[in-house]
């Protein structure tokens, strides 16, 4: 599903950073993946590759069988929308759309008509519990449903992976491990889930963990 | 465009920002409103002066004698050209292109019409027949100078409604006497002549008779006549050459020389205006546009900041999939909304001020019917329209250039 080989990126601001040195990472479909690494080990920046967020340098980046190398904004807009699914740590919700609205909003992209997708969105919203704060902004939400706004939102185009970056890192232990609970739920769906985590007892919850330093893999441990 | 979301984001936006939202489109409103008051103000001069025109016929030429400049055959500068009835047979006879024409001669005197014992002063015209279609004038009773009038020198007089009403009230004119200068005419018609000037506060007179009247003299005070209306200014121009030549035949006058007779022309005098209104149109619509730019300016300025305090937003929604092109489309979706939201404000605004305008100024010679004709609305439109892609190009293309992982960014 996530083919990396030799993957270099190097930023330049000012002086340069080499923030990954070569990775190389294979994760096949319906993996529940975490990487794991102190900040500055470049975790984030190959999760934004992988997400199509970012590019890289040097090597090659392989998902679900396409070559993802220099794309125009649009190509990368089309994959992004249909192949892949984001939650984050601090939610990114847009503030004045209702929680509906948020979680409807990849298949307005999508040219979803306006009826179908709000009632797919109350669909999603419905799984996870959620249905009657459908009409709420999510300034009115508690941390833990606003993460699972996101993450109905990072479903509903039914993408083939979900990237999640320090989904539980703004919220405390008890909804964390709630909302680890329903990705592991996702995942058994057949959905490949790939979070970037700090929190060792997080990562646990995974089926691999892949540790990062230095902008290299440090060992891979099933 | 007629995407409910999208007017829920545009709406969104501004109601979290009212002061300046509506600050910006005040600028823009102002004007739009600017270009309506003046392009509606320019026509209403203009309407006043075309008015003023209707009445007289507008390919109407006038002759009147002056005083040579140049010294020819003999004869010194400086002498005066007194024009004569010959001039005006002469001119009838020889310049085809003449269609109608009348000569005219000035009563000397204080000019006064009175009846019994009333007395006012009002202009005396004697001419023509052919003086009624110069003018444009409309008999309300009885009959213009006729040509019989003319040949048998006919103590007769045409007055105005003006002149009926001073003189004789309510009472029928035709057929009673009055005394024009001292002597007793006939009144044998009335007329109404509706413009600006005091065409309806005259009387006329058969010009052979007024001759008469102060010692059988042939002297004429000036021509009116017609040429057709096909005539373009520069026909005009050689139709004038041509009766200047041929009075230099009579008057022995340097056909060059130009002070000699004085010939003025309304195909000139509407030239001349047009031309000046067509100036005063494109002063207006540079003073508009450029109040339009300083909108602009101001709706492209907003936006900026709007881009900018959306920056997150703009990234999630290019995370989970917005293309560029949505992008830009929101931005420019949103800065024509208010442009032309204001735009359109400013303009009833505008309309409605002439309309009140238009409604409550009196009437007077200057200022007539201030309007902003439904061509000025359409391209105010365009105008607006096309002045909300300008301000919203520069800012959506920076919305469209933010990158996710930017916006993204934990702080």
């Amino acid at each position: 599903m996530i083919k990396l080989n030799n993957v270099h990126k190097t930023y330049y601001n000012g002086s340069p950073l080499h923030v990954l040195k070569g990775i190389d990472l294979n994760i096949e479909k319906g993996e529940f993946v975490s990487i794991m690494g102190s900040s500055g080990s470049g975790k984030s920046t190959l999760l934004n590759i992988i997400g199509i967020l970012d590019n890289y340098d040097d090597g090659g980046y392989w998902l679900d069988g396409t070559h993802i190398m220099n794309m125009s904004e649009k190509k990368a807009a089309y994959y992004r929308n249909h192949m892949i699914g984001f939650v984050f740590q601090s939610f990114n919700l847009i503030p004045f759309k209702n929680a509906m609205e948020n979680v409807a909003l990849p298949l307005y992209y999508q040219k979803v008509s306006r009826k179908k997708r709000n009632r797919m969105a109350l669909e999603y919203l419905d799984r996870l519990g959620l249905k009657e704060w459908a009409d709420h902004t999510p300034n009115e939400l508690s941390g833990g449903e606003k993460q699972r706004v996101a993450i109905a939102r990072a479903m509903i185009s039914n993408p083939k992976v979900i990237l999640a970056d320090e989904p539980t890192g703004a919220l405390d232990s008890e909804t964390s491990f709630e909302v680890m609970k329903i990705l592991k739920d996702i995942n058994k769906q057949g959905i490949t889930i790939l979070i970037v985590t700090h929190e060792r007892d997080i990562s646990h919850m995974t089926d691999r963990i892949i540790k990062l330093r230095d902008g290299i893999i440090e060992n891979k441990k099933k | 465009m007629f995407d409910i979301d999208k007017w829920q984001e545009i709406f969104g936006t501004l109601q979290k920002n009212k002061l300046r939202t509506f600050l910006t489109a005040f600028s823009v409103a102002w004007g739009i409103f600017m270009l309506i008051i003046l392009l509606g103000s320019g026509n209403g001069l203009e309407n006043a002066m075309r008015k003023g025109f209707k009445s007289s016929m507008i390919n109407s030429m006038w002759i009147f004698g002056r005083q040579t400049s140049l010294p020819y055959k003999g004869l010194k500068a400086g002498r005066y050209i007194q024009l004569t009835n010959e001039d005006y047979e002469r001119v009838k006879q020889n310049i085809n292109e003449v269609e109608l024409i009348s000569s005219r001669y000035h009563m000397p005197g204080n000019n006064y019409v009175a009846y019994k014992d009333k007395s006012v002063n009002f202009e005396i015209r004697t001419v023509y027949p052919d003086y009624l279609p110069i003018e444009n004038i409309i008999m309300k009773e009885g009959r213009f100078i006729n040509n019989i009038d003319i040949a048998k020198r006919r103590k007769v007089a045409i007055i105005s409604t003006d002149v009926q009403k001073e003189l004789f009230k309510t009472n029928h004119a035709i057929g009673k006497y009055v005394i024009v200068n001292g002597f007793s005419v006939q009144v044998v018609g009335v007329f109404e002549d509706i413009d600006d000037w005091d065409n309806n506060r005259c009387v006329y007179l058969p010009v052979t008779t007024a001759q008469l009247l102060y010692g059988g003299s042939n002297d004429i005070t000036m021509l009116s006549l017609t040429v057709p209306v096909s005539s373009s200014l520069k026909e005009a121009k050689r139709i004038e050459g041509k009766i200047r030549n041929e009075l230099s035949k009579i008057h022995h006058f340097d056909p060059k020389d130009e002070r000699a007779v004085g010939v003025g022309n309304s195909i000139e005098e509407m030239n001349m205006f047009m031309n000046l209104f067509t100036s005063i149109r494109f002063f207006v619509w540079i003073i508009g546009i450029m109040t339009i730019i300083a909108g602009i300016v101001g709706v492209s300025n907003i936006m900026t900041i709007v881009v900018k305090e959306r920056t997150k937003e703009i990234g999630i929604r290019k995370a989970i999939g917005a293309r560029p092109g949505s992008i830009i489309g929101m931005i420019l979706q949103e800065s024509v909304f208010i442009t032309a939201l204001a735009g359109f404000v400013g303009l009833l605004l505008g309309a409605g001020l002439l309309e009140l305008i238009r409604r409550y100024i009196p009437e007077n010679d200057f200022f007539y019917n201030p309007e902003a004709d439904i061509r000025i609305a359409v391209a105010a439109t365009i105008v607006l329209i096309l002045a909300g892609l300008l301000a919203g190009f520069y800012p959506s293309r920076r919305a469209a250039r933010i990158k996710p992982i930017v916006a993204l960014r934990d702080e």
